[in-house]
């Protein structure tokens, strides 16, 4: 309670100097809008329903991209830690791919796809995929070899010991790799959005550029509200679960 | 009912190890883990593997398990060579091996599910049952983090006797537990035994411990892994580790142990 107190505090304080300091003449209300133009921005974007269209598109591209890059990325993170050929070759190329900031590969998506969705898709994949790979198999590797002796005394062979024992002890690792490939899902995403217009939807890194050319920094600072609420939310609802589910079994949080 | 069936004691097995030999190497020497090594233990015995760390004891225990391979020589559980690991010879670890992601039940559930022959109904049943032997009915649905150590090795005693085996192998169970906790459990471990009627393979670096539990103490020499002597331990049970006709066979061993580690030149703990 007091803590909500403090909190609630904090913000309202936050709001205020903003609102002062953007009201007092320091700098000009175009360049430095005050939150209460924020306000209404967002108000009446929400009444046109251009923000609700932008968050839509943007969050699609967001999930099937994400989707798509954990699809592939566990697997391929299991092959990984179990098999040396394919430590030597995929896991090499996820450590390199890992270090290239995916918006680098959006203009090869824009060469390939052209200005369209799987351009997008591309792009958050490759943000997606490899740090799910390289944690995937950080995870496994870091298993106690104990688990597996012990699942092979009770009969657990194959597909059996990968299923309900090699995923499982890894998922202090592997909610962290999530954590990691759904951050830099959404860096990309916004950074490739920002970059290029798509001509089959309008995201929200769209309408921040636009913003920018139009000089409406009211809407600028909107849509990084936005950003930021989608960001919480997904955090919220995709990774609390697991993360109090580890905390409950394993007694700690997740691995970061 | 197949309930019932599944809870009867099932006829402990005999284990007999012929010639058996395995060495590994390392950067700096090849070790011989175990040199001609040839024992038998009989149906329902209590055998203790007693030695220094290092003397191979452990690999024995690994190799009659399945979990581990010999260079040399053969295993034969009932008659049947040992070609890897089998419901029949369950094991409990050192480090107790515990699943994290699963609770008590879940644990002890793991290796039932997967003995075909049961529902999901009688599992439940027959878990229930095997943490009521080990003293836990109190917390089936606790997480192995919550759990003391002495109540996470009671945990992997009942996953282990959950899937009814013949043998039981047991790799340093007590070692990181305090002494307390430890005689309660040598209590526990010898009622078990008597109820349920297992061949037990109990590897130990704890002359005492040994002395308390087997019926035969086998001690091991490192380097390479010899069996060196045998102890028969004709006492009364249950034992009490404090008692002193159990210090007099205690004694006896850990100066037969001296001896041979004097001359090996290697120092031994207890």
């Amino acid at each position: 309670m007091k803590r909500a107190f403090v909190s609630i505090t904090f913000f309202v304080a936050l709001l205020g100097i903003w609102e002062i300091a953007a009201r007092s003449g320091l700098g000009s209300p175009v360049m430095f809008p005050p939150p209460s133009n924020v306000a209404v921005y967002i108000w009446q974007a929400l009444r046109d329903g251009t923000l609700e269209s932008a968050t839509l598109v943007t969050v699609w591209r967001l999930f099937v991209g994400y989707a798509i890059g954990l699809g592939f990325g566990i697997p391929l993170g299991l092959l990984v830690a179990r098999f040396k050929m394919w430590q030597d070759t995929v896991g090499m190329l996820a450590l390199g791919m890992q270090t290239l900031p995916s918006v680098c590969w959006v203009p090869l998506a824009l060469g390939w796809f052209g200005q369209t969705e799987a351009a997008m898709l591309f792009v958050v994949v490759m943000g997606t995929l490899w740090s799910v790979v390289i944690a995937t198999a950080d995870g496994v590797r870091t298993m106690p070899p104990i688990f597996l002796r012990a699942a092979r005394t009770m009969g657990s062979t194959g597909l059996h010991t990968w299923i309900k024992v090699i995923v499982p002890a890894s998922l202090p690792y592997l909610v962290g790799g999530m954590k990691q490939g759904w951050a830099f899902a959404w860096r990309s995403l916004m950074a490739a959005e920002i970059f290029v217009t798509i001509l089959t939807g309008f995201g929200l890194g769209q309408l921040l550029h636009y913003g920018r050319e139009l000089l409406a920094m009211d809407q600028v600072i909107a849509v990084m509200l936005v950003i930021i609420v989608i960001g919480l939310l997904a955090d919220r609802l995709l990774f609390s679960p697991w993360e109090r589910f580890l905390h409950r079994r394993w007694g700690t949080g997740a691995l970061k | 009912m197949s309930l019932e069936r599944e809870l009867r004691n099932v006829a402990p097995e005999r284990i007999e190890v012929s010639g058996v030999s395995k060495s590994f190497v390392t950067k700096r020497a090849t070790v011989h883990a175990l040199d001609n090594v040839t024992l038998r233990v009989g149906e329902g015995e209590f055998v203790c593997l007693v030695g220094p760390s290092g003397c191979g004891k452990s690999t024995l225990l690994n190799i009659i398990a399945g979990l581990d391979f010999p260079d040399s020589g053969e295993v034969l559980a009932n008659g049947e060579p040992v070609t890897g690991p089998g419901r029949d010879r369950m094991v409990m670890f050192q480090e107790h091996a515990l699943f994290p992601w699963l609770d008590v039940m879940g644990n002890v559930l793991f290796g039932l599910r997967l003995k075909p022959g049961l529902n999901e109904k009688e599992r439940l049943e027959v878990a229930k049952y095997y943490l009521q032997l080990v003293g836990l009915e109190k917390v089936h649905h606790a997480n192995i983090h919550e759990l003391s150590g002495g109540m996470k090795q009671r945990v992997a005693l009942a996953r282990a006797l959950a899937p009814n085996p013949r043998v039981l192998l047991m790799d340093e169970p007590f070692a990181a537990l305090d002494a307390l906790t430890r005689e309660q459990l040598y209590g526990d471990i010898q009622r078990i035994w008597e109820a349920r009627r297992k061949t037990i393979i109990f590897v130990t670096h704890n002359v005492r411990e040994a002395a308390c539990l087997g019926d035969r103490v086998l001690l091991f020499s490192p380097n390479p892994g010899r069996i060196q002597a045998e102890f028969k331990i004709s006492l009364p049970r249950p034992r009490d580790i404090n008692s002193v006709d159990l210090a007099h066979y205690s004694t006896e061993i850990t100066v037969a142990l001296k001896g041979f580690t004097a001359h090996s030149g290697k120092a031994v703990a207890e």
